[in-house]
């Protein structure tokens, strides 16, 4: 149960760093280049998943706790939601009132940037969850089964 | 016109898939191919023949804009491929609580069974 | 790239072929790698028809399905249920690509359909042009949905968050007494 071979370890603690880096990328470049929230968020998933496939749960959930993740799924619909009731300010919901900046710069477009990141934060702590909730059932319920079959 | 055509039979073949078989991962599988079968199709609407990615650069000549792809149907296709990702996690979870509480995935034998 | 047919018609033959495996495997984890195989040439077609954006996400997203649909259910049981052919199915379906075919014909069919490399765009044109002033948004697609449909993508992050909670809440642990535990308590 204890993860998989010091080989995968290994290369999993080298890689799952840079994994982090470019997702991180994805999501704050999403509005300059292809990418963006839901992409990004997809990728720092991934990253937390390779964590648990390698090492097994209780590295993966030192990382990143259950609960944590639970607060961070529910943050990221709210802040979505603030960012919406924010535009109520300037007329309606949604209306982009954030200063633009300038073009083709990292901070600009007003509210674009702030939605991406909520969005990745929701939608990539969400599937950490999901995954790790499917893992955790598929252990207790079917353990007899699972160790007979597994090295 | 041949390429809408293949992507109904791909449609199709997933609602077949998912009517007929009887194992409940089978099913799970048909809904995937027709989502996919989905998405294509409204990627395919909006390409424009010799058209580009519709992402800005600097200094862009502003007829280039006329090249562009519809971003329109991809904006809708992005949210609902994450939307399946989620989707397909609560088959599957509904999947293990089924083979969980009858210890099989055929779907014949879960309806005799009334649990 | 100026004519993308031949490589679009390769790519939706072998998600076709990719797509009979994977309904008419015996064995379980086959029919999860063809599907998956199938998803992966989905990333490169739209890869071709210039959807970066989607191209990324569909990659992504099919290593997670391709992830969860094997540690989800591949350990338990491997073998498919084959019981011979539903006849009802497949005349069903049958049935369905017809009625699809036939409805397009008859609404399509006076006015014509738009051909493959012409969309309409009468609403993108506004995006498209608008885009980068309006929004400072050099990618169209953020654009549209965070800035001109951004409740689009509010009600598509709710659909999410609704279906991530049903799973959770099929997956809790208070709710897992068997049968038997609940008859005899």
């Amino acid at each position: 149960m204890k993860g998989m071979t010091l080989i995968v370890k290994t290369i999993s603690d080298f890689v799952v760093a840079f994994i982090v880096v470019f997702g991180a990328y994805i999501v704050l470049y999403g509005h300059l280049t292809p990418g963006g929230g839901f992409s990004g968020g997809v990728i720092i998933a991934c990253a937390f998943i390779l964590l648990m496939l390698a090492h097994g749960k209780d590295v993966a959930f030192s990382k990143l706790s259950e609960r944590a993740a639970h607060i961070l799924d529910s943050a990221g619909a709210i802040a979505f939601l603030v960012i919406g009731w924010i535009g109520v300010v300037g007329g309606f919901f949604f209306l982009n009132v954030f200063g633009r900046g300038e073009q083709f710069r990292l901070l600009s477009s007003g509210m674009i940037l702030p939605a991406n990141i909520a969005i990745a934060f929701k939608v990539g702590s969400s599937l950490f969850l999901v995954f790790s909730a499917l893992a955790i059932f598929r252990r207790r319920s079917f353990r007899s089964m699972i160790e007979d079959e597994l090295p | 016109m041949t390429v809408y055509f293949l992507c109904v039979v791909l449609l199709t073949m997933g609602l077949y898939c998912l009517v007929a078989k009887k194992n409940i991962v089978k099913k799970v599988i048909g809904l995937i191919i027709m989502e996919y079968a989905v998405n294509l199709y409204l990627i395919i609407i909006g390409y424009k023949r010799g058209g580009v990615a519709p992402v800005i650069e600097r200094g862009m000549n502003p007829a280039a804009l006329e090249r562009f792809v519809d971003p329109l149907p991809q904006a809708l296709v992005l949210t609902s491929i994450v939307i399946g990702l989620g989707v397909m996690a609560l088959m599957v979870a509904m999947c293990l609580r089924l083979y969980e509480k009858h210890g099989t995935f055929d779907m014949s034998q879960i309806s005799k069974l009334r649990g | 790239m100026e004519n993308i047919t031949p490589q679009l018609y390769t790519l939706l033959v072998f998600m076709v072929v990719g797509s009979i495996v994977a309904i008419e495997a015996r064995n379980l984890l086959s029919a999860v790698i063809s599907v998956s195989a199938v998803g992966f040439a989905l990333s490169v077609a739209f890869l071709f028809l210039g959807a970066p954006d989607i191209a990324i996400t569909q990659l992504v997203v099919e290593i997670l399905v391709l992830i969860i649909l094997i540690r989800g259910t591949i350990l338990l049981d491997n073998t498919a249920i084959e019981k011979g052919r539903d006849t009802l199915a497949m005349v069903a379906s049958l049935i369905f690509f017809g009625l699809i075919l036939g409805f397009g014909a008859m609404i399509f069919g006076s006015t014509g359909f738009p051909e493959f490399g012409e969309p309409l765009m009468r609403v993108s044109r506004v995006y498209v042009q608008t885009g980068l002033p309006a929004t400072y948004a050099a990618n169209i697609v953020a654009a549209v949905i965070l800035d001109f449909r951004a409740y689009d993508t509010l009600g598509e992050a709710s659909v999410l968050f609704a279906a991530i909670l049903g799973a959770l809440a099929l997956l809790r642990r208070s709710g897992s007494a068997t049968r038997e535990e609940v008859v005899s308590a």
